[in-house]
């Protein structure tokens, strides 16, 4: 789903990544990512997606893709086998968050997620309407939406807060404006640096 | 676009080695012959050539097909010609016949120098480190220094990943498709009935069975009838043959009734026509002893650290003889090892024969990755 955001984050999450790096990509698409990153950064990269036209457009693009199921987990990945493991604009679409931003903690020094702001201004603005929101970052009908979890930005750095989670840098977008104030009602979307705690 | 067609007419060669070879077990054979097949054009800098290794029953007769036997499709026709994933106008693709085959090259069917008489059981059991060994020297016979990629489904995988560690300078891609790093007990356990019903047939003597002018055929038969057994999967099997039967009513007796054991019997009639009972035990045996993480306490990360090669995984859906989860190690090992790897998990109904079809994903995605080699 990144090329719906362009690539303001991919520039952010370049400057977080190391020359050399080993990067993991979960739900990594046409590869896009790390294909940036590869130029960029020079990085070894791997990218995870079930989808076989992805893995197809990866193949072509030279990309290592490997056609897993994400919902079966991380445990073939030894502990820190990467220097970080990113989740662009996916973690909304996994049942099983936690035990998920848990193995890539494990897998990577670091994690890099982003998500769309279920708080953001106009969703709020929607639902005060009676309606589910649907807009740039949230494109779907609530029937048709690969999304199974609904949270906004105070949502998530409170479940870091409670699981142990480090939140070591935060980027808020507003339609790929960086968002300095009220990032919870201002930006539709938010990149994060995680560690352990 | 061009529309893929068929390397057409193709003929065989032969290659012969005098140097004597040194098997894994320790036996050693003074010379040996190979029969092989090519297609395409070897490109100036000899950087195209491409190793197609078979598996149980295949050959060297990988595409298209004979002058005289226009019915005689190569095994792989489907994957290799021009226009296809494989495609014989950029690729010098080379198909060769292992050691202890029976297509002509030298196996339990040729004749021993030693006693003037044919080998039969007294061929040596020969592993797939031998076969790649020999296959070696193939490629030096053709001036190939190293392969643009070398493939393989099945038992043909285990020769392309000991491609890699081998001769890890000699191998630039390695695909392995529908393979596995090891046999499972159960793969194992039907290796074994398979040899019995041969090893115990009255027709067998001793593997001799040559100078009595006949074949183990009933043990043959049966150790196909299994095999084709393991090759479908349970779905494929309900979806083709289900229940039907030849006749309405049952006959209460034990000629063919289900559809299914007219298939299977046919296949098992059909293979005792053109394939050698002592080269279905040494292949079964290939097979069985394949384990390159056994010399590093099972431990297959370790194994494959040697590999320099970049490799491409294919597994299928509803194969159980060798299940995505066998080529899920694999992958797993090499990216742990750092080495580049794409992994396809092909969701195919036609269990471990899916890798002989050709699924549109399955060609796309072969295709794409054999085009990027060249670029």
């Amino acid at each position: 789903m990144t090329e719906l955001l362009g690539r303001f984050d991919f520039d952010v999450i370049a400057r977080w990544v190391q020359p050399g790096e080993r990067v993991l990509d979960l739900g990594c698409g046409d590869g896009s990512l790390l294909t940036f990153l590869r130029a960029e950064r020079a990085i070894r990269g791997y990218g995870i997606d079930n989808d076989p036209a992805n893995v197809l457009v990866c193949v072509r693009n030279g990309v290592n893709a490997l056609q897993f199921d994400l919902e079966q987990g991380l445990a073939g990945f030894e502990d820190d086998s990467f220097d970080h493991v990113i989740m662009s604009l996916s973690l909304q679409t996994v049942r099983h968050t936690v035990v998920l931003l848990r193995e890539m903690l494990r897998v990577g020094h670091e994690a890099v997620v982003s998500f769309p702001n279920f708080g953001y201004r106009r969703h709020r603005e929607a639902i005060a309407r009676g309606r589910m929101p649907v807009s740039e970052t949230l494109p779907y009908q609530w029937f048709d939406s690969p999304n199974v979890r609904f949270f906004t930005i105070a949502d998530f750095e409170a479940l870091c807060g409670e699981r142990g989670i480090a939140v070591r840098e935060a980027v808020y977008f507003d339609d790929g404006e960086v968002v300095v104030d009220d990032p919870n009602l201002n930006a539709d979307m938010a990149l994060y640096r995680l560690g352990r705690a | 676009m061009t529309v893929p067609s068929s390397v057409g007419i193709v003929a065989p060669q032969r290659a012969r080695f005098d140097q004597p070879v040194t098997l894994q077990s320790g036996a050693v054979l003074p010379g040996f012959e190979l029969m092989f097949e090519t297609y395409g054009e070897l490109n100036a800098d000899r950087s195209n050539a491409v190793l197609v290794c078979h598996a149980l029953s295949g050959s060297h007769h990988v595409a298209g097909v004979y002058a005289d036997q226009p019915g005689n499709v190569g095994w792989w026709d489907n994957l290799i010609g021009p226009g296809k994933p494989i495609d014989t106008r950029r690729f010098f693709v080379v198909g060769v016949n292992n050691l202890g085959g029976c297509y002509g090259s030298t196996g339990p069917m040729s004749i021993n120098p030693a006693t003037g008489r044919r080998y039969g059981a007294d061929f040596p059991v020969v592993t797939v480190e031998d076969w790649v060994a020999v296959q070696a020297r193939l490629a030096d016979r053709l001036g190939i220094e190293c392969w643009a990629a070398v493939v393989g489904g099945s038992l043909g995988g285990m020769q392309a990943i000991d491609w890699t560690l081998q001769f890890p300078d000699r191998v630039r891609h390695a695909l392995v498709i529908a393979s596995t790093p090891r046999l499972t007990a159960q793969n194992i356990a039907f290796n074994e009935v398979a040899r019995q019903a041969i090893l115990t047939d009255p027709d067998f003597h001793g593997g001799h069975y040559y100078e009595h002018g006949v074949v183990p055929a009933r043990g043959l038969r049966l150790a196909r009838m299994m095999g084709h057994i393991t090759y479908l999967s349970n779905d494929q099997m309900g979806e083709k043959f289900g229940r039907q039967m030849k006749q309405e009513k049952p006959g209460y007796h034990y000629e063919a009734e289900f559809q299914i054991e007219s298939y299977l019997r046919y296949q098992g009639d059909k293979f005792t026509t053109y394939f050698d009972a002592n080269t279905y035990l040494i292949t079964t045996k290939a097979l069985d002893y394949f384990d390159p993480a056994a010399a590093f306490g099972g431990d297959l990360q370790a194994a494959l650290a040697r590999a320099k090669a970049d490799f491409f995984v294919a597994s299928f859906s509803t194969d159980w003889r060798f299940a995505p989860e066998r080529s899920r190690e694999i992958v797993y090992a090499l990216l742990h090892n750092g080495l580049n790897v794409t992994y396809a998990e092909v969701d195919c109904s036609a269990g471990h024969d899916s890798f002989l079809l050709d699924d549109p994903y399955y060609h796309g995605v072969l295709g794409a990755y054999m085009d990027r080699i060249l670029r």
